[in-house]
């Protein structure tokens, strides 16, 4: 008994938003204060490898359509990849801050993945309008990692990568499987 | 230069941290309720949204992922598992001052 997507979706979107209130928090009282606990310092980190985990789980039921399994196991990988990158520094193991290039490439590479596999266009419906929104938006925000390894002081960047996945949950969260795109505005909303 | 006229300039940094910065503990403990909040409005703005109000035809994961109370769940975990060690941290670290 496979859930439907949007099911699947809406889980994503609540791991989005609990790793956003996370990396929020940490903003907000400081990397040394929130890493003052080791559970907590870890717990970033194991929520993203757990999540690429839930992904794979994912790839194996996305076997109705090829895009859709090349899809969920690029983002499976990009997840593992900066999850273990975060373990990493997280435990010392890894020091430098251009580190973060790699959550930017996982950003930018999500991003394309959410483009190339959604083949119908933007106001088809609300779940192509969201793969859009979404792909576009995960481009967009590789600037914010991007930014902690060229100028890791500046707090802007780690303010964008944390309200990235409270904005990623949102769109998650709005993402019905059968929906028009603003079905509030009746005809305005689209099919 | 006599010391007694020209003296020390007073150091910003010995000003208790908790006066320069109260409102991060405030922000901590307001994200977890504010997220409650949110999915609850979004329950009372969408209510078939929550399957429990509208059993008909649905299966096992329409009542485990209701996206209204997956919010409130993310709050509640924030407010009771996440925040109250991070205030009791920043108090810690804030009595500290930045001599500790």
């Amino acid at each position: 008994m496979v859930p439907r997507a949007e099911s699947a979706h809406w889980l994503a979107a609540a791991v989005s938003l609990l790793i956003g209130l996370l990396l929020v928090a940490e903003v907000v009282v400081g990397t040394e204060v929130f890493r003052r606990r080791a559970w907590r310092a870890y717990l970033f980190p194991a929520v993203v490898v757990v999540s690429s985990v839930g992904l794979w789980v994912i790839t194996i039921f996305s076997t109705f359509s090829t895009m859709h399994l090349l899809a969920h196991a690029l983002w499976a990988q990009a997840a593992l990849v900066a999850g273990a990158v975060e373990l990493a520094l997280v435990r010392g193991k890894l020091r430098s801050p251009n580190w973060s290039l790699v959550p930017a490439f996982a950003l930018m590479v999500s991003g394309v993945a959410f483009l190339v596999h959604e083949q119908n266009a933007w106001l088809y419906s609300r779940s192509a309008f969201l793969h859009h929104a979404i792909g576009w938006m995960l481009v967009g925000v590789a600037i914010f990692p991007l930014g902690q390894a060229l100028r890791p002081r500046q707090v802007v960047w780690r303010v964008g990568f944390a309200m990235t996945f409270v904005l990623l949950a949102v769109l998650l969260f709005a993402d019905r499987d059968a929906a028009p795109i603003f079905g509030r505005f009746g005809a305005l909303g689209g099919p | 230069m006599n010391s007694e006229i020209a003296t020390s300039i007073p150091r910003e940094e010995e000003l208790p941290v908790a006066a320069r910065r109260p409102w991060r503990a405030l922000v901590v403990q307001l994200l977890g309720p504010l997220t409650v909040l949110g999915g609850v409005v979004w329950a009372v703005w969408q209510p078939y949204r929550i399957v429990l109000l509208d059993r008909a035809g649905q299966g096992i994961y329409d009542y485990l992922f209701q996206p209204p109370l997956l919010v409130v769940l993310v709050g509640l975990a924030f407010t009771f598992v996440i925040a109250p060690g991070l205030v009791e941290d920043l108090e810690v670290e804030e009595q500290r001052g930045p001599a500790g």
